[in-house]
């Protein structure tokens, strides 16, 4: 494994922490690596490092690790790290604001699916004001290319009419775009 | 004629319920000279005491035996309660048959035949028993205290403060000792000089305090009450009396050399002041590095500026013999030399220095008027890393344990780097932080978040230069990972340790000392400033690691020991003490050397044989200074040693009770 330069990371250091401070409102030096929130974590079987490791990579500033693991898109901010944080950090907040810090710098993230399914997510939203789940899920799958996955579980569902053929958008869907546009101002 | 009275107590049911004592008390009935036997149900309570009396007096009885719970509970209570009815206390024996026998054994088939024996011992011993008396000694209310570092300084102060006259001793030009070198202290950021000053100025005032610095302490002898001293004053060069402190010879003195005080980073003068601070606030020549001693006789230039004509080329070391009830060892510490680690180049890199070094270049009264400038070039350093544990928690090139102050110190370091050069960054690389004191956690904590120290943990590896900077390696094992810093300054969290002559010190003046020359306590827990000598108590890190509060603490406890000692007019010593048989003693002198208290030496006896008059050496025991451990009388080839209380005679008795 390679050395890691601290002083090279140091150079990143003060912005990589301003800006998750900035968007997740929690100071990551908090973080006294006691491991609490990567011992309750219901995925970090599959991540590639620990919830705990993340924080401390933003500790020494090692952006380029932190945007680019697989445990920020793994993370499916349930918050159980957060509520059992001894020393109140905002894990899922700081999980957040790197998936945000890796989109805003166009990276591809490491889970395509991941990424695939919150920006369907968030595009059925904007259309119709709440989330449409077939419209959703179609266009995931033309995102993802996965067009056979849960097909089963698919056919179940419609029968048992837990999937509207039909929209019900909200009426009011400019206050629903103002929204969006000023979350996309915020960055 | 002897009239053995045997009391049997049940213990609530902690006794009876496990032994038979019908049985017991029906055999007892039975061994010669016994005359009355008891039972009751708590002896050591107030109506128990009283039947004990009560049965001294009705049956004339000259000795007692109690069974029940160790002596180590209840043997002052009752040796009182047999001597409020004038029987002499040591006239009473203890057979232990709680601890020893109901305790320990599960059925009253086992235990019982057991007690039966403890008991016929106590009778047998108890029939050999000769009444003891106390013997007392008188008490010099004056104290010697060790060491001019923050511990010596508030012992004295406070032995003083209850009206006791106090010499206090320090090897040093001035007191103030370590803690003067100090910059700022945790957790509270006080500075180290502001607070420390008032009290150096308030010892050097006080008028039942001596001040004797630059001065040792060359052998103690006596004991507790009784202790002398020979002190040996070195030679000042400077008269103390006539010097006002001016400062026109260390002004004017034209030989400059590294500083003792700032670790070498700084220069002094040949005749010079420790620091602005000092107390006594007059310097010191030191004969090493001046001229006139040193070349040609003829410099002088000091003695020419003095107007008060204080230098005094001719002075020699002076002797001075006094006479203490009491001693407090204050000598302080020393930190480990980080030469003995090559991986972080063998203390020979200018810019790896110690902690201590830190806080000299931190003070701002120190070599670099309190600006952070690297020893090499000066360069004010950007990165600074600092290694704690370094010769700590070792054991293979330093010392296995935990120093103890270096977390908080660090954390300090790391806070007075940010204010100082608030561009910097600091790295620590550590293995535990250990902030267990009040508020001391929260001060790491602030060192993190608030002065953004970056704390990695793992132990560095190696450190080595590149260009003018040097890279440190280590692993931060909480990311699992090797990590490398280029830092601009490397400061090393060195391992305290005792003082290089500690265990020259301890044997000078009798006590004893662990494997890493720190001094012993009496008890880890129950006698932690008390030596295992009487009289001679222990205050500050000279006894092991430790920081300022605890130190301070240490420091009153050992002057409240002193005091409570003052407050008395005379010493009773325990009877139970080691007397020699002259006629019996050859005066091999085994015994002299065996004896952990020093309460050995020989005298010369005459005797007649035939007509002629023959002078010859035996041994002779200082009941003041033994502690009746018995090791003298075990090791007697002639049996002369003889344990008051413990006799030779009274132990076969024992024996041959038990076994035969």
């Amino acid at each position: 494994m390679a050395v890691v330069d601290l002083t090279e990371a140091a150079k990143g250091r003060e912005e990589l922490l301003t800006r998750v401070r900035e968007l997740a409102e929690t100071d990551p030096l908090a973080c006294y690596q006691c491991g609490k929130c990567s011992a309750g974590c219901p995925l970090s079987f599959a991540m590639d490092y620990q919830p705990r490791q993340i924080i401390r990579l933003v500790q020494l500033g090692m952006r380029e690790q932190a945007l680019g693991s697989s445990t920020i898109w793994l993370c499916a901010g349930c918050a159980t790290c957060t509520t059992r944080c001894p020393r109140q950090v905002k894990i899922d907040g700081v999980m957040d604001a790197l998936r945000q810090l890796a989109g805003q710098d166009g990276r591809a993230p490491r889970e395509r699916e991941v990424a695939a399914f919150h920006t369907s997510f968030l595009e059925s939203v904007r259309r119709g004001g709440r989330v449409h789940e077939l419209g959703m899920v179609g266009s995931y799958k033309l995102r993802t290319r996965r067009i056979f996955q849960d097909g089963g579980l698919g056919w179940n569902l419609l029968r048992h009419r837990r999937l509207p053929l039909k929209a019900s958008p909200l009426r009011d869907r400019k206050t629903v775009e103002r929204i969006f546009r000023a979350a996309e101002v915020r960055g | 004629m002897k009239r053995v009275g045997v009391f049997l107590c049940w213990c609530g049911s902690n006794i009876s319920s496990a032994v038979d004592l019908d049985q017991v008390a029906e055999q007892t009935a039975l061994l010669p000279h016994v005359v009355h036997v008891e039972q009751y149900k708590y002896l050591c309570s107030d109506p128990g005491q009283e039947t004990v009396r009560k049965a001294i007096k009705e049956h004339a009885l000259n000795r007692v035996v109690i069974a029940a719970c160790s002596p180590r509970m209840h043997e002052r209570t009752f040796r009182r309660a047999v001597g409020s009815v004038g029987l002499n206390p040591h006239l009473m024996e203890i057979a232990n048959i709680r601890e020893q026998c109901s305790w320990v054994h599960p059925d009253k088939v086992t235990s019982t035949p057991v007690a039966v024996d403890l008991v016929r011992t106590a009778v047998a011993k108890a029939v050999k028993d000769i009444p003891l008396e106390p013997s007392y000694v008188g008490i010099e209310k004056r104290a010697l205290v060790v060491g001019g570092g923050i511990a010596g300084i508030q012992a004295a102060l406070d032995i003083a403060d209850s009206g006791y006259e106090v010499v206090l001793v320090e090897r040093e030009p001035t007191i103030g000792g370590r803690m003067a070198q100090l910059d700022k202290t945790f957790p509270t950021l006080d500075c180290s000089s502001c607070i420390l000053t008032p009290k150096m100025v308030e010892a050097g005032q006080d008028p039942r305090i001596r001040l004797l610095t630059y001065a040792e302490v060359e052998s103690l002898s006596g004991y507790i009450g009784n202790f002398e001293a020979r002190i040996r004053m070195k030679a000042r060069s400077v008269d103390l009396d006539r010097c006002t402190g001016c400062g026109d010879c260390w002004n004017k003195c034209p030989y400059r050399s590294p500083g003792e005080f700032d670790l070498g980073l700084g220069k002094r003068k040949a005749i010079y002041l420790p620091f602005p601070q000092a107390v006594p606030n007059k310097p010191v020549l030191d004969r090493a590095t001046c001229a006139y001693f040193q070349k040609d006789g003829k410099c002088q230039v000091c003695k020419k500026v003095c107007a008060p004509g204080a230098i005094d080329f001719e002075q020699q070391d002076e002797i001075l013999e006094e006479r203490f009830g009491a001693v407090v060892v204050a000598t302080g510490f020393d930190l480990w030399d980080h030469g003995r680690y090559g991986e972080y180049g063998a203390g020979q890199h200018p810019d790896v220095i110690s902690s201590l070094e830190f806080e000299r270049l931190v003070s701002a009264s120190g070599p670099t008027d309190g600006k952070i400038k690297r020893p090499s070039d000066g360069k004010l350093p950007e990165r600074v890393v600092f290694i704690q544990c370094v010769g700590s928690r070792d054991e293979a090139k330093g010392v296995p344990y935990c120093s103890k102050v270096c977390c908080m110190y660090t954390a300090k370091h790391a806070i007075l780097l940010k204010e100082k050069i608030p561009s910097s960054q600091s790295y620590v690389f550590y293995i535990d932080v250990r902030a267990a004191g009040k508020n001391y956690e929260e001060f790491y904590r602030r060192a993190t978040v608030e002065y953004g120290a970056q704390y990695i943990r793992g132990r560095v590896s190696r450190i080595y230069p590149r260009g003018d900077s040097l890279v440190v390696v280590g692993e931060d094992t909480l990311l699992g990972q090797k990590v490398e810093v280029e830092a601009d300054l490397v400061v090393l969290a060195t391992a305290v340790v005792s003082r290089s002559d500690a265990p020259q010190v301890a044997q000078k003046l009798g006590f004893s000392y662990d494997q890493h020359g720190f001094f012993t306590e009496a008890h880890p827990k129950l006698a932690p400033v008390e030596t295992n000598t009487a009289g001679i108590f222990l205050a500050g890190a000279c006894q092991g690691p430790k920081d300022i509060p605890d130190t301070v603490a240490q420091a009153g406890a050992a002057a409240a020991k002193v005091v409570r000692l003052f407050a008395k007019d005379q010493l009773e010593t325990e009877p139970t003490v080691a007397r020699v048989d002259r006629a019996r003693c050859a005066g091999c002198e085994w015994c002299r050397p065996i004896c952990p208290y020093k309460a050995i030496e020989m005298e010369a006896v005459t005797e007649r044989v035939g007509s002629g008059q023959v002078a010859r050496r035996v041994a002779k025991v200082n009941p003041s200074l033994c502690h009746g451990c018995g090791a003298c009388s075990v090791a007697c080839r002639s049996g002369a040693m003889n344990l008051l209380g413990f006799s030779n005679e009274q132990v076969w008795a024992e024996v041959e009770a038990l076994c035969l």
